[in-house]
């Protein structure tokens, strides 16, 4: 048997690969919901001449955040005003959201929604009778006026199973297939050699032959999701890949971002859902559509009793609303397992009988109600099967039945986003309308400064989980987005016609930097009988490893309950600086695990991030996503304000700010 | 929950350079063995069990085995996608059975409206393509 002090993958990496250069006006990086809404509008408002190009780390078809499927679309507005889309997202985030952005999503997301129909998504329609189509059968559109099913306010469902398929096609046709580049991951973007604070190109590479990709651009779209597997999950060995969110999520938007010098927001905000116990599958649909409740381990409902009512008035106006802020919910949880009274149960098999027992009620015969069951059996298997088959997976293996049996619910791992019931990314320029606020001061003070979506850095827009401060705009919202920002870049590129682009860098120097964990795994192999032990270089799996145990432990991971404090904040801190000295030192032998070397470069940056800012704020904003014993309430008379960093990449330094929040939307009442 | 192949199934995609899982998988984990002409999952514990690959295989090679940190064994998950329709078939570990059959698509692949040559009206307002009258909070 060969020593294992080989490559692990089948494609391996060579010490000098080859450069290809590219010329562009656009660049879109990413391929998920928000880069495919850019790829669909951005040549409706583009001259024809105008070099438009998409850059993939996967294949669009099956990308991002939506590549399994969802079962539905947390953001149709419909028939609401959209002054109370901006209220509920105002109260879910504790207040202190960009309400610009967020009313500005809310205007666009339908249209959205409504081409993702007519390109073939089906949506479950009301029938006359009030009763659940799915979206194969024959009913009227959106367009035409067709009554989605709701789940809440602002939920409708969808077999949704190809979503991500659906949506990709005309993205792809839009911008024509040779303009769409898949399996080039982009790992640095690149500022201008002479104008200051502009965008110039991007840097990447091939994971399927060794080649690094370097772009010179006008204009570019990072969109790349948030971050996945940055604190240590509940489940450490195979199933650490059972993330919440999307694994291939690693933070490439924050970091890239943020290295450039475009300002950051609410990155000390993250998202810690509480979903089915190790599947990870979704609780929405059961809490809204099927109106199940949650048990603690000695039976209670706990959710009306006295005890959290008072809880909750400790977070006004926040814990007055009809649906609790999700930390809020969280940090009721979290009371109940702290003090013993776990586990936590959905009881999926009461909520369901409930519906078979109000049919019954009702007088039907036995015959429909057979008929009844099946199809509500199968909406809720279809809400895994959607989305998270593993859930179902798990169930399969454990022989449970949602319909029969309960079960256990838990707060997850946090990870790091700003589209779904999370608000951290980069703050952006709101539209250029007067009733965006005016004010004085940097673009890290301002509300607009010309073009929707860009970023602090001219040129660079983000879209999706990269814009702060505004979240729940999930899938539909990002692809709105994504449109929206594919019209200010042809802007942007009209209105700075002159602008040449030159790299600071050579290419080749560029190649030599994405390549160095490369040299450095040929350099040292032979010093080690075994690849992954080896005194002169470490393996980006360990790396991640280290990166995770330094997060759960001193930065408020699971292993606390989620509570961190200024003083393990800086051994955070400390641990974090370390482990980007050694990052420096991480080796690769094949493409594969280049790539995973480069996200793991990406997810130390942006934890960075997250742990300067929680380390900034003092107070606890988010009861339930973490808490600083040092400052353990929610103190609005010192921190109702945004929190804003930027880094300087000339000197290296980083700018922490307090930055005014301004309510666009009417306070009084709240909700 | 990872995915793996079934090597009496796999044939490799007949030795194209790419196989369908490897044109697939959104976290590059699927790949080809020359040599054997067969494909395999490289990275077990980053599957994010997406059925991606089990959706795609044209051979119906490749299955799911639940993560061996947490899920009993002799379960399994498996579906047969087509154009309209996806149809699961839930194996429970005591033997049970469940199926399900959905619609994934009401049009034609390859069906959807890139409203190809339609042009937007005015690059300086906020209005995207198919849109007029944006309103703004009252």
């Amino acid at each position: 048997m060969a020593l294992p002090n080989k490559p692990m993958g089948e494609l391996n990496a060579v010490v000098d690969p080859a450069i290809v250069e590219h010329d562009v006006d656009v660049l879109i990086v990413g391929g998920g919901m928000a880069a495919c809404g850019t790829a669909f509008e951005i040549k409706k408002w583009a001259s024809d001449d105008l070099k438009i190009t998409l850059v993939d780390k996967a294949s669009m078809e099956r990308s991002g955040a939506v590549a399994q499927g969802l079962s539905a679309i947390n953001t149709y507005i419909g028939e609401n005003p959209i002054e109370n889309y901006v209220k509920m997202v105002r109260n879910d985030l504790m207040g202190v959201v960009r309400e610009d952005l967020i009313y500005d999503c809310g205007r666009h997301v339908d249209e959205s929604v409504k081409l993702f129909e007519e390109w073939g998504l089906p949506i479950w329609k009301k029938d006359a009778d009030g009763e659940n189509l799915d979206g194969s059968k024959p009913a009227a559109t959106l367009r035409e006026g067709g009554t989605p099913v709701r789940t809440g306010k602002w939920q409708i469902m969808i077999n949704g199973e190809s979503y991500k398929c659906i949506v990709a096609e005309p993205a792809k046709a839009a911008l024509g297939e040779e303009n769409c580049l898949e399996r080039i991951f982009i790992v640095k973007m690149l500022l201008d050699k002479t104008k200051a604070n502009q965008i110039a190109g991007a840097v990447g590479f091939s994971t399927r032959d060794n080649t690094v990709h370097v772009f010179r651009c006008k204009t570019a779209l990072v969109a790349c999701g948030g971050a996945v597997n940055i604190f240590r999950p509940r489940s450490t060995g195979e199933g650490k890949g059972r993330a919440w969110y999307p694994v291939w999520n690693a933070g490439s938007t924050y970091t890239m971002c943020g290295q450039v010098g475009a300002t950051m927001t609410m990155m000390e905000n993250r998202f810690t859902p509480a979903r089915f116990k190790d599947g990870y599958g979704p609780v929405g649909a059961w809490f809204l559509l099927f109106k199940a409740k949650v048990q603690n381990g000695l039976g209670e409902f706990y959710a009306n009793s006295d005890a959290v009512k008072d809880e909750l008035g400790k977070f006004m106006p926040y814990g007055a609303s009809a649906v609790t802020p999700t930390c809020l919910r969280n940090h009721l949880m979290i009371n109940e397992l702290k003090e013993g009274r776990g586990p936590i149960y959905m009881a999926t098999d009461v909520a369901l009988n409930a519906f078979l027992d109000e049919r019954k009620d009702a007088g039907m015969n036995e015959k429909d109600l057979k008929k009844f069951w099946k199809h509500l059996e199968s909406e809720a298997w279809e809400d895994f099967l959607d989305m998270s088959v593993g859930q179902a997976g798990l169930w399969a293996g454990a022989n449970v039945e949602p319909e029969k049996v309960g079960s256990e619910i838990m707060p997850t791992e946090p990870y790091l986003l700003g589209s779904h019931s999370g608000c951290c990314g980069i703050w952006c320029s709101g539209p250029d309308e007067d009733w965006v606020p005016s004010v004085d001061g940097t673009r890290a003070h301002q509300y607009k400064w010309g073009y929707n979506r860009m970023t602090t850095v001219d040129g660079l827009f983000t879209a999706g989980d990269g814009v702060g401060a505004s979240g729940h705009k999930f899938s539909s919202g990002a692809h709105a987005e994504g449109r929206i920002v594919a019209k200010q870049m042809v802007k942007f590129c009209r209105d700075n016609a002159d602008f040449k682009p030159e790299l600071k860098q050579t290419a080749q120097e560029l190649a030599d930097e994405i390549y160095a964990p490369v040299r450095l795994y040929n350099e040292h192999v032979g010093a080690s009988t075994s690849s992954n032990v080896n005194p002169n270089f470490c393996k980006p799996a360990g790396i991640m490893m280290r990166l995770m145990k330094a997060t759960d432990e001193y930065g408020g991971g699971v292993a606390t309950y989620y509570m961190t404090s200024g003083k393990l904040l800086g051994i955070c801190m400390d641990l974090l600086q370390l482990l980007r000295e050694d990052a420096e030192k991480m080796a690769a032998g094949d493409l594969h695990e280049l790539m995973r070397a480069w996200e793991n470069y990406h997810r130390i940056w942006c934890v960075e991030m997250h742990i300067r800012h929680i380390q900034f704020r003092e107070e606890s904003r988010y009861p339930g996503f973490y808490y600083r014993s040092d400052f353990p309430s929610v103190d609005d008379e010192n921190w109702k304000c945004f929190v804003n960093s930027t880094f300087n990449p000339e000197t290296q330094e980083w700018l922490c700010e307090k930055v005014e929040c301004i309510n666009i939307v009417e306070t009084d009442p709240w909700i | 929950m990872p995915s793996y192949v079934d090597p009496e199934k796999c044939d490799g995609c007949k030795g194209g350079d790419k196989t369908a899982c490897m044109y697939i998988c959104p976290n590059d984990l699927m790949v080809l063995n020359k040599e054997e002409m067969k494909a395999y999952n490289q990275e077990p514990d980053a599957c994010w069990e997406c059925y991606s690959c089990v959706k795609i295989c044209p051979q119906g090679a490749i299955f799911v085995r639940g993560y061996d940190d947490f899920v009993p064994m002799g379960g399994q998950v498996h579906p047969m996608r087509s154009a309209d329709s996806i149809m699961w078939t839930v194996k429970f570990r005591n033997g049970n059975m469940k199926r399900f059959k959905f619609p994934v698509r009401t049009t034609a692949e390859g069906a959807a409206n890139a409203y190809p040559g339609d042009k937007g009206a005015n690059l300086d307002d906020e209005c995207l393509l198919l849109e007029a009258d944006l309103p703004t909070p009252k």
